[in-house]
Parts: C-alpha cells; structure tokens; sequence
C-alpha cells in the first residue's frame, strides 16, 4: 500500500513535531540498565592518540584509554601493571630490551593482535614524519627482532622512564594492518583499538558513543552502552548531572560539588589526583635575589588557601612531588613562617614600607580559583613586604612566554604528570635547556644533567630527591598544592578515581 | 542597470573577503599564543620545536605563508587544521549547516514573538499593555544571549527537566541523513519524529539567541507602526470601517516593516556571530563551538577558515538584504 503525503499529513505531522518540541520530550539518557551517560569537561579533537596536539594533551588520554591499550597498563593508584605487554625489562648492561606480548588478544574488527602490531606502533612512533610530539623518546630504541611473541630490541640512546612512557602520552598499540589498510583519514573516520570499548558513533564536539567490548582481555565492561557528552561549560554539566540527563561528571566547582552531593539520589569522589598548582620563579629581575625567593615561599599559608579557597579539596605541596610521585620525599618542607619572611626580606634592604615589586602572572578559570589564589597570595606578601602585580593572560600565551623563557618573575601554572615519575615533573619543569623550564641556575642543571641517564633506578631517584631538597632549600620555584578532582555521580553507579585525573567509564559499574 | 549595481557588489565583496583574509591572517599571527608551544610535550628540545614548526609550515616568513595560504584558498584549499588534522573547508561545510540552522530557527522565533506584540503594542498603543511591552522588551534586551542560555538551562533544564539543554540530536537515534541539515532533511524525509528530537535540543539555546533579537523587533517595528498610523492612507482605511487588526495587517504593516526588514538582515549576522557562545553553552555541534576550540589551540587554518567562512556570510546577508530592499521598496526599484 503506497502512501502519498498531502497537505493535511503534512500538517498534521508538522504540528504534532511541533508540540513535540513545545512541551519536550522524555529526557532520553537517564540511568537504564546496561546505559552510562557521562557529561565529559572537554572535547575530543582526533582520534589517533599518538600524533598530533591531542596525543598530549592529558584531559584526553581517558577517551584514548577507553578504546586503545597502552603498552603497559596503569592502574588507578598510578602502579604499573602488564598491558598489551605483560612482561618487559632491559639486559644487565642496559644495551636491548625484551616485551613479551599478551596473547589471544582481538582488535575491535576481530584481527588478532600481534607482536607486528607493537613492532609498527613504535617504529612509527619513533618516525619523525609521522608527528607524534614523543618521538624523542621513541627514537631511543630500534632494530627489533620479533620471536613469537617475544621482542626485543636495541637500545639507541639509554632513557630510564623508557618503560614508563609506554604508560603515558602516545604509549598507544596501533593496528598495523588495519592502519595501513584505512590510513588516517580512514582511521580518524574509524577508529579501532583493542580497549574494553569500542567506538560506536561519534560526533565531534557533541558526544561519543561506546559499545562494550565482548572479547576484552580485561573482561568485558559492566555497561554496555556509554554515552560521553562533551559539555564544556561548567554550569551546564552541573545541570546535566542535577537533572538526570547524565549519571557522572566532572570538574565542576566545588560549590556545586558540595551542593549537588547533598542531593538525594547523587553521591560524589573527591580524590587527589596527579595534577599540581605551582608558581614558576624566573631567574630574572628581584628573583636572582635569595631571600626574596625564599619569603615568597614562606609567606603563604598554603592550608588556608586549600581551606578558604578550595573548600578543603587540595592538599599544600613542598615540592614538585606529590605524594603519589616516585620520588616524593615527605622530609623535604617549606614552612609557612611571615615573621622569617620579613626576616629575609629586611636582610635585602625591603618591608612593608619600602616592599619589594614584581609581576605575578595567572590564569583566571582555567584551574579552579586560579585568580583567586594568587589574589589572596598576593595580600599575603603584601603583609610582609612583597607587592605584586597580577598581570591575567590565557594559557596560550603563557605556553609561548614559557617556551621562549620570558614568563614574569613569577607565573602560576598547574602541571600534570601521570607517571610519577620527576623527569615529568620536576626535571622537565626545572631544568633551564628544557623549553618548559623558566629557572637556568647552573648548580640546577650540574645536578640534574647526570640524573637523565642513570641507570640504577634507586641512585637516580634518591638523585631527584636531592634536586627537590636543594629547589626547596634555594626557592627556586613555589609549590603550592595537589588538585583534587570532583566527581559526582548517580548513586546507582559506583566509580573508581584514576589517580592521572582520566575518568574511565570501565572502573565504572552498576552500584 | 540592475546587473550593473549587482556586479559592483561582487567585486566589494571581493575585495572585502580579501580585506577580512589579510587581517585574520596577520591578526591571529601577532595575538599572543603560539601554536606550536602549546603542543611541546614534556621534554621537548629545540631540535623538536623547529620539527613541529617545519612540519606545519610556520618556518616560513610571514609574507611567504599568507602567498601559500591565499594561492590554496583560490584554489579552495584551505589547509589542514592543525589540533583536528583534517581539511579545513570539509571541517568547516560540516559544521556550518548546524549553525544556519540554529540561527534560522532563532531568527523565526524572534519573529514570530516579536512580530505579534509589536503589532499588539502598536494596537493598544498609550495603554498599560504597550507600557508592559516596553518593559518587557527592554528586560529581554538588556540581558545577553548567553545568560539568557544560563537562565533558560536553570528553567527547563533543571527545574522543568522538558528539553535538552546539550548536543544537537540524541545520541542513541541513528539518523540516515545526507547532508549536515539535519532539521530541513528530517522535515523532507517526513522524519518528524527525528525533527521532534532535533527541535527539543534546539528549542532553549533558540530562545536564547531569539530573545534579545525579538525584543529588537518588537520595539523598533511598533515605532514604525506607531509613526504609520496616523498617515492618511491609514486614516482612510479607518473610515472605510476596518478594525484596528485590519488596518495594521492589511495597511500600516507593509510600509513599516521596511525599516525593521533592513535591522533584521543586520541583526542575523550577529545572530550567527552570537552562536559562537551559545553553541559552546549548549554543546551544540556548530561552527561557533568549532571555533572556540580552534581559538584555544591556536589552530590557525581553521580559524582562519572559519573567519573567511563567517566573513562570505556577512556579506552575502548583507547582499540579500539589499536586494530584498530593492524589491520591496518601489522608490529603489525604480531608481
């Protein structure tokens, strides 16, 4: 029977679409069974996790992690645990490595994975051509042999964090075959991995939909279904959460978080995760002065910022090094004392009356109350003799500042660093020929330079930890606290926080 | 004559699309934020950063770039944006369509709000109605779009959980569409259960675009109408024993709206501008929403790609509203 559409179906149709529209529709993502709707902070841009900006940029990597494998996993306590390589290691003389790799493992379009596919994920790693932003640490291998599903390889250039990095930033097994059949656009357009999920649909800059993988090494996921929005704006997510639409979100402000999880039906984590709020000191100006570094550093009371500010979701820091960093050292302290600050201070000629100037630089809502902790920190060393002033700028031109060693003599940033290892966090953030260090003190890099290549793993982080001691003791830079990531979720789902800050819907499950 | 005047437009419009092209590309060049330094991974060297640089082409001269940039664009080459790494143009057609859309409906809702109480104010004009409507209008417009989306996500969002407040069409429905006009394919494939889904996720961040828009129309239209009523083809319609409704619909209407006509065409250009924060607000999958992201990583093809693309929207509105003027103002049209 044929159907012809005349004016009054149209009508008819249109008015009915209409009041559908007027008086709303069901809200279509509430919890149900096997389905997970999270409202996610940030966008997805690409799909390839080992090229491009996104393949370092850390907000992503739990979108990655959901589809692809690492080399070697990471657990939510930041541990190591075997990946797509289940054992690995170097010879005694440091000159090859082995990696044996998991077998029975399936790529989402059912192919088998194998050794070949780790083999081509780091040589095109290593390739400069290809563009992935860590290629100079993948280019420290080569020559690889395969052996069923043993490989080894040699050892170009000795990199200590090797193993580390395959947990972190473009540490991703690709498809060879698949690859090399789609190429990238393909790729980009259909993406598949050997992750607890697969990519169902996707629509950039509005969600992504995630199907459960069956054949998971890991065991398939508990929700079948996951719905990732991306809503950026903070006030929009909390009413995404507050309104059912979705069951998990995040980075939202901790009043909103405070609030929200008074709500029945709603429950929250609030964990400390890897990231950290730092004030960079350049070796410019007032800086070079000691005891001006050193009252900078002794002038704020840190607890009261976490307190007051922060609503007691942070932790005060003393060094580059939080807790759960390899080389975190809780010997290592800088006091909150102002009576000694203005000590120092009068030793150098300054005080209330005749305080010493400088610039501070901040961001204002890229980290939460950034502006308002150096506001309040900047009324702190006015109290005993420092006289800032801010100066606002957006995060990308502190990356341009930074990268061309002209930040202010002193500028906030956060800094993430998901392995925990300090190469990745006080090494790259202090030594004055990396392009992220503001500080070119000598006596800093004579400390570091041995520390890059030292192979007994105990000397070179007992190493570290003089470097922080001696960066604590000289105030080189002002460690100010751990962030604590806000989640809140439906009771009826139970979340696992992931120590890097990524929010994994497999450690998801129904509560 | 005509034809003349027309193709005299084209050619302003040239060189205002090449204006716009030289200004974007050396504007976004010196503002603060470098591309490549927001990409530098944790123990990036020099070698590395003058990789990344060759690698997007920012190792040339300034000069030297905008000469390959412009020779691509004519040939409808727009680059490759560098945080998406795909093609420009492709990136840019697939999300404007979103964004036409959203402003269309904006556009017809202002109308269709601001239209009726113009012409109720200009009807009980002097009374406490047209009082009311002065104040409403001027509530409306005093407040801009995206708090109007903030207020509008608190209402329907959260209070009155009735419409979607994010995206642009639920994820679960599978939509076999083929161009990027969801809206207008849904309603010629007799979709309506998808123009339902896409009308409920467009409905509140409309509104929010609609609101300042309608109170514009409303005040400027019942100004027009007002200034037309006393007119003598107005008067005359009167004693031929029309009603009030009538004289404004069938008389006064047609010769005031003119003036709000030539405010719409310039309103909807900030209608779309105004996208930009809406669609971020909403997560609504348009070109504004693309390009604040392009604006965060400093991807600079595709926010000059986006540039360009707004800038050829601008003046082909503001090319269509002249001509509609032409066509519905006799004195123009007869020169």
């Amino acid at each position: 029977m044929s159907w012809t559409p005349n004016r009054r179906h149209l009508l008819g149709y249109g008015a009915a679409a209409f009041g559908a529209a007027a008086f709303g529709l069901p809200v279509s993502a509430r919890a149900a069974g096997d389905e997970l709707t999270i409202a996610y902070n940030v966008n997805l841009p690409s799909w390839d996790p080992t090229t491009g900006p996104s393949a370092v940029n850390p907000t992503v990597q739990g979108f990655y992690q959901s589809v692809f494998d690492q080399f070697i996993a990471q657990k939510p306590d930041l541990a190591f645990a075997p990946g797509l390589i289940t054992e690995w290691g170097w010879n005694d003389d440091r000159s090859k490595i082995h990696m044996t790799v998991r077998e029975g493992v399936t790529w989402h379009d059912g192919s088998p994975f194998t050794a070949e596919d780790v083999v081509w994920s780091l040589e095109r790693a290593a390739k400069p051509e290809t563009g992935n932003p860590i290629q100079f640490v993948w280019s420290k291998i080569g020559n690889f042999s395969i052996d069923g599903s043993k490989i080894t390889a040699d050892v170009l250039s000795f990199e200590p964090t090797l193993f580390k990095w395959m947990s972190f930033l473009t540490g991703y097994v690709m498809p060879k075959a698949y690859y090399e059949k789609v190429g990238a656009e393909g790729f980009e357009a259909a993406p598949i991995g050997t992750g607890p999920y697969m990519v169902d649909k996707f629509e950039r800059n509005a969600f992504l939909r995630l199907k459960a993988n069956p054949n998971y090494w890991g065991g398939k996921p508990a929700f079948e279904n996951v719905t990732i929005k991306f809503v950026t704006d903070a006030a929009s997510r909390v009413a995404e959460v507050e309104s059912g639409r979705s069951q998990v979100t995040l980075e939202i402000p901790y009043e909103e978080y405070d609030r929200l999880i008074a709500k029945d039906g709603l429950a929250g984590a609030a964990t400390p995760i890897s990231d950290i709020g730092m004030i960079f000191l350049n070796d410019i100006e007032v800086m070079t002065d000691r005891n001006v570094r050193q009252a900078a550093v002794m002038s704020i009371d840190k607890t009261l910022l976490v307190d007051r500010l922060l609503r007691g979701y942070g932790k005060p820091i003393d060094t580059l090094e939080a807790p759960e960093y390899a080389a975190f050292d809780d010997s290592i302290k800088t006091p909150y004392d102002p009576d000694k600050a203005r000590e120092l201070l009068k030793a150098s000629g300054y005080s209330t009356d005749n305080p010493v100037k400088f610039k501070i630089q901040t961001t204002r809502g890229f980290k939460p109350k950034d502006y308002e902790m150096i506001q309040a920190i900047v009324g702190m060393w006015r109290k005993v003799g420092i006289e800032a002033e801010i100066e606002v700028y957006e995060i990308a031109k502190h990356f341009e500042l930074r990268a061309a060693d002209q930040l202010a003599p002193a500028a906030f940033y956060n800094w993430g660093n998901a392995i925990g290892d300090p190469t990745t966090s006080t090494g790259f953030a202090m030594y004055g020929p990396s392009p992220h260090s503001v500080w070119d003190g000598q006596d800093l890099i004579d400390m570091i330079n041995p520390l890059w290549g030292e192979p007994d793993e105990e000397k070179r982080i007992a190493g570290w930890k003089a470097v922080s001691k001696h960066i604590a003791e000289e105030a080189y830079v002002i460690p100010l606290i751990q962030y604590v990531q806000p989640v809140v979720h439906a009771k009826n789902v139970n979340i696992v926080p992931h120590i890097s800050g990524a929010l994994l819907p497999a450690l998801m499950t129904p509560a | 004559m005509i034809l003349q005047k027309f193709l005299l437009r084209l050619m302003t419009m040239a060189v205002t699309l090449f204006g716009v092209a030289v200004v974007v590309f050396v504007v976004i060049r010196v503002a603060p934020g470098d591309p490549i330094a927001m990409m530098l991974p944790p123990g990036a060297g020099p070698e590395d950063i003058e990789r990344l640089r060759a690698l997007y082409g920012l190792d040339k001269s300034l000069p030297q770039q905008f000469v390959i940039w412009l020779g691509g664009v004519l040939q409808g080459d727009f680059g490759t944006s560098i945080s998406l790494r795909q093609d420009v143009l492709s990136l840019v057609l697939g999300r404007l369509p979103a964004t036409l859309e959203l402003a269309t409906l904006a556009l017809l809702m202002a109308l269709a709000i601001g239209g009726p109480l113009a012409i109720l104010g200009a009807r009980e004009r002097g009374t406490a109605v047209e009082a009311g409507i002065d104040v409403a209008g001027g509530a409306a417009l005093s407040i801009p779009d995206f708090l109007w989306g903030l207020l509008l996500i608190l209402v329907f969002g959260v209070l009155a959980p009735i419409f979607e407040i994010s995206g642009r069409v639920s994820p679960s429905l599978d939509l076999p569409f083929a161009t990027q006009f969801y809206l207008v394919e849904s309603i010629l494939r007799l979709r309506f259960d998808l123009t339902a889904d896409l009308l409920a996720h467009m409905f509140i961040p409309a509104l929010a675009l609609a609101l300042p828009l309608a109170a514009i129309i409303t005040l400027l239209l019942k100004q027009s109408l007002k200034e037309v009523m006393d007119l003598d083809y107005v008067v005359l319609a009167r004693v031929k024993g029309f009603s009030e409704t009538q004289v404004i619909l069938r008389e006064a209407l047609k010769n005031a709206a003119l003036p709000t006509l030539t405010l719409i065409g310039v309103q909807f250009t900030f209608l779309i501008g105004g996208t930009v924060i809406v669609e971020r607000l909403f997560s609504y999958e348009g070109l504004g929403n693309m390009a604040i992201d392009a604006v965060i990583n400093r991807d600079l093809p595709l926010i000059q790609g986006i540039v360009l693309v707004f800038a050829l929207i601008f003046v082909l509105i503001n090319l269509a509203v002249d001509l509609s003027y032409a066509l519905l103002n006799p004195r123009l049209r007869h020169g």
